[in-house]
């Protein structure tokens, strides 16, 4: 295999990784600040209980998305050294500032979020709760600005030629919000709080069905469901904006998140389809017309189709692309429905008692991961050929001095090391969630000052 | 060229990378080097002390480098590409440490069996070790120079990364890192476990001085590129006379048991080997040693005046929110380890 597949894979690989947690570190921050909020605002010890309980599965998430993103980082520069001096001027000043002003926001509070619990007042703690989700909402800003840049360049001018040539900033601002930014940070956001409050929910569903816990896990329920009700149908508002926002930046893609090939058209939306790329055929079910209507309010009015684009200027893996794309809105769909019901019952005090619906919800928790997933991948493979569109071909942007070998060794490294980190994380999560919001109320029994001393000095 | 107190752009971004690098010295370096002692702990509960000595500031500690990689990225754009690339496996070993070390510290304390805890353990040690001698032998590379071409592309086999200088400089690096880490866990421990470790920290100083003169001498004898702005300018020569002093100062202060002020002579001696880095380098920043015309400088490897500027803006808030947020963060821990349920 050559560098470039390899490069890719590794890519492909280590983000997706990466992209587990992170998701869950912010969601569950939103339910964190929400938690220890209503402490302190009630003194209820079943909120400290929430609070502390939650805390110990966000440091597991926070820890393993830590360690990945730093891998992201270094990335750029060793896989893709070409892509790095192209558009450094412009990418670069966004990666500055996420860790000037999200990366050390959070990472500097999360000290006293997970230690300080004994050593700070408790408005203090809130502040450094409310600190740690910030800077994680933060750097999903600069974060999805520098990919959206990618998607959709702006506040740039080209200057040098041939291998010198590199994207400039002209304008800062237009940089930042450049067409498809503030579309697709929110898309973000709202994906991160789906993660986190299916997660909480499938916790304390899993109590609830098995009998454990059962008062305090029908609060953190009630409240993560209240988020998931809200933000499943913000969602589907905010994904048909990024589609919006594709259809008028970047056709090609939006042609391939249909499988539409004919040049000029109009294009259908399909529930579901199979996309044969040699007879350029899409089998499925569709409303005809359907893509003309969201983008153009029209059921007759042309789409620009793949056909209308020279061959290597469109993505070639266009079933994956619409596969990807259909089933992100198939699960943002079930969770809207899925959440409603459940809110339904719950008004009608009915939810407790339907013990299949909440053994649905305990393993819910992978469908927003998944949507979440698969909508990068969406993202970025219908980007493709370009890595920054319409500049810069993902062919051209490796580093020319990395060998196949070098790729390959460090693809299998990964491999395993991302293996283990992966089974050890689902091991220590069961472990935290068979020990329960109980297991930390044996804060009047931890040791001493004098015990430790007696400890330290006995031997060494 | 724009320029801010007379000074240019690229110039003021070369000391904030500067800056940055030598603040993650200061401050990761003592949990790497409490890393690298670990394993001379014998016993659980003074491992954990130990372990706790830095569990609420690692993390915190780690930003640096975040930060450090943001603004090579951002300011020095070509280098990045360049030095990353070149450098692809000692990178990628690197960064296999960073997250065996992360999951070690998070992993350790959730399971009492001693073979789980003793896995942990070594698996944080080697790893704080490892990440120290990395460091060490890419700015070892980075004094010496490496074959660039004249698309400032790296021109050289993959292994010449490893070459007697940079190990020298690697191994200087990780016992640096050790005598700061052992003068913290000095303030942080009592009774027993910081005798122990004050026995380190002696052996630690012998041990970095003994590789500071060897890295010295070879620097003088074989990397003459290293000395030439010392032989133009005398009053540079102020700069290794106040490391020299400086790495003096450790052990007279530790004997005398004065901790803080060691440890704060130890923090100097890490910006100051920096500093004198920085001279012999400046404008470079990499030598190209096929061809000197391929050198990367501060003025061939920079982004934009406009991208710089802005940057420089983000430095200027940026900067002193961070510290404060480290200051309270300090604050809040400090003292000796107080154990509690939170704890690792
Ligand atoms: C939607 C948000 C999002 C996305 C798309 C990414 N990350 Fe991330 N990243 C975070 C959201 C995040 C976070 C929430 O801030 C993390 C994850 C969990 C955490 O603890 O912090 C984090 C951690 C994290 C860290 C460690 C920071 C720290 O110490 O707190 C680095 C260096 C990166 N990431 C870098 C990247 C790069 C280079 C990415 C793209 C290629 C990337 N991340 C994608
Ligand atoms: C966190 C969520 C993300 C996921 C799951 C994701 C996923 C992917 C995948 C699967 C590819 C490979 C596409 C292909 O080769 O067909 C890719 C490519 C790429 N992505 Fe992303 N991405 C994410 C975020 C980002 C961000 C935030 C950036 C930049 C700031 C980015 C930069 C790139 C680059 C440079 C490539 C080119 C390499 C390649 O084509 O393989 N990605 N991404
Ligand atoms: C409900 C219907 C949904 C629609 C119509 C929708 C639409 C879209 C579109 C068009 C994109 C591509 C944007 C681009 O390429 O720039 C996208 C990307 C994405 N979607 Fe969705 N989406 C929906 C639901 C969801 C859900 C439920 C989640 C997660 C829980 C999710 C997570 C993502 C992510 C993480 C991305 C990649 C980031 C981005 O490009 O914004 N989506 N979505």
């Amino acid at each position: 295999m050559d560098v470039e597949i390899l490069s890719r894979i590794q890519f492909g690989l280590t983000i997706a990784f990466h992209y587990i947690y992170p998701p869950l570190s912010i969601g569950l921050g939103l339910l964190l600040v929400i938690f220890e909020g209503l402490y302190l605002k009630t003194k209820n010890k079943e909120y400290e209980r929430l609070t502390r309980f939650w805390i110990k599965i966000f440091a597991l998430t926070f820890g393993i998305g830590v360690a990945t993103g730093i891998v992201m980082e270094f990335e750029f520069g060793t896989n893709w050294a070409t892509f790095s001096r192209y558009v450094g001027d412009v990418f670069g000043s966004a990666l500055a500032a996420e860790g000037l002003f999200a990366f050390a926001l959070e990472s500097g509070f999360l000290g006293i979020l997970l230690f300080g619990w004994n050593r700070v007042k408790p408005t203090m703690h809130f502040i450094s709760t409310i600190g740690v989700f910030f800077g994680s909402m933060f750097s999903a800003i600069w974060i999805v600005v520098a990919n959206s840049w990618m998607q959709t360049p702006d506040g740039y001018h080209i200057v040098g030629e041939g291998m010198q040539a590199r994207a400039e900033i002209t304008d800062f601002w237009a940089m930042v919000f450049n067409p498809s930014s503030v579309d697709r940070i929110l898309h973000v956001w709202l994906g991160a709080f789906l993660a986190g409050a299916f997660l909480v929910m499938s916790v304390h569903a899993y109590y609830i069905v098995k009998n454990k816990h059962v008062e305090i896990s029908k609060i953190g329920f009630k409240y993560a469901l209240i988020v998931a009700v809200a933000v499943s149908l913000l969602q589907l508002y905010t994904g048909h904006r990024s589609a919006e926002i594709v259809a008028h930046h970047q056709p090609a893609k939006l042609a391939a998140l249909e499988g539409h090939y004919d040049e000029s058209a109009p294009g259908d939306l399909y529930l579901f389809g199979w996309v044969n790329q040699k007879t350029q055929k899409v089998y499925g079910v569709s409303i005809p017309g359907g893509l003309s209507f969201l983008i153009h309010y029209d059921f007759n009015t042309p789409v620009k189709g793949l056909n209308a684009f020279p061959e290597d200027e469109r993505p070639t893996a266009v079933n994956a692309v619409l596969q990807f794309y259909h089933l992100m809105v198939a699960i943002g769909l079930l969770l809207i429905a899925l959440t409603l019901y459940a809110g339904f019952l719950w008004y009608r005090k009915k939810l407790w008692d339907k013990k299949w619906l909440l053994w649905i919800f305990v393993f819910a928790v992978f469908l927003p991961q998944l949507a979440n997933q698969f909508g990068w991948f969406a993202a970025e493979m219908g980007r493709q050929p370009w890595v920054v569109y319409g500049l810069l071909k993902t062919s051209d942007a490796l580093s020319a001095v990395v060998t196949a070998n070098q790729v390959l060794f460090s693809l299998i490294m990964f491999s395993l090391i991302y293996t283990l980190l992966f089974f050890l994380f689902i091991y220590l999560l069961n472990k935290k969630i068979k020990a329960g919001p109980y297991s930390y109320d044996t804060i009047e029994h931890r040791p001493t000052q004098q015990d430790i001393s007696k400890i330290v000095s006995n031997k060494e | 060229m724009a320029t801010f107190l007379g000074i240019d752009y690229p110039t003021w971004w070369f000391l904030v990378v500067g800056a940055v690098f030598s603040g993650y010295a200061i401050l990761d370096g003592f949990d790497l080097g409490a890393g690298a002692l670990h394993l001379f702990f014998k016993k659980d509960e003074s491992r954990r002390i130990a372990l706790n000595a830095v569990g609420p500031v690692w993390d915190g500690n780690e930003v640096w480098l975040i930060i450090g990689g943001g603004t090579l990225f951002a300011g020095f754009p070509i280098l990045y590409a360049t030095l990353f690339s070149a450098m692809y496996i000692p990178f990628m070993l690197f960064l296999l440490a960073i997250i065996f070390r992360a999951v070690s510290i998070e992993f350790r304390s959730k399971e009492p069996m001693k073979w789980w805890r003793n896995t942990w353990d070594i698996g944080y040690s080697v790893s704080s070790i490892l990440i120290a001698f990395l460091l060490g032998v890419v700015l070892g590379n980075v004094l010496q120079g490496m074959p660039i071409d004249s698309n400032f592309e790296f021109e050289g086999s993959w292994l010449m990364f490893l070459n007697p200088y940079a190990l020298l400089v690697g191994i200087t690096t990780v016992l640096l890192m050790t005598v700061h880490g052992a003068i913290y866990l000095c303030l942080k421990t009592e009774g027993k476990l910081f005798e122990k470790v004050e026995k380190l920290l002696l052996r630690a100083i012998i041990g970095f001085v003994v590789f500071f003169i060897l890295v010295s001498i070879y620097s003088l004898a074989y990397i003459p590129h290293l000395s030439d702005d010392f032989r133009s300018n005398i009053w540079l020569y102020a700069v290794p006379v106040i490391a020299i002093l400086s790495i003096a100062n450790i052990p007279r202060l530790a004997t005398k048991r004065r901790f803080k002020m060691a440890f704060v002579f130890s923090a100097l001696t890490f910006s100051v080997l920096l500093v004198l880095v920085a001279i012999e380098l400046y404008p470079a920043l990499l030598l190209s040693t096929s061809d000197p015309a391929n050198t990367l400088t501060v003025y061939n490897a920079v982004a934009s005046d406009k991208s710089l500027g802005i940057m420089l803006l983000f430095v200027a808030i940026g900067v002193p929110l961070v510290l404060s947020y480290t200051i309270i963060i300090y604050k809040t821990f400090w003292g000796k380890v107080k154990m509690d349920e939170t704890s690792y």
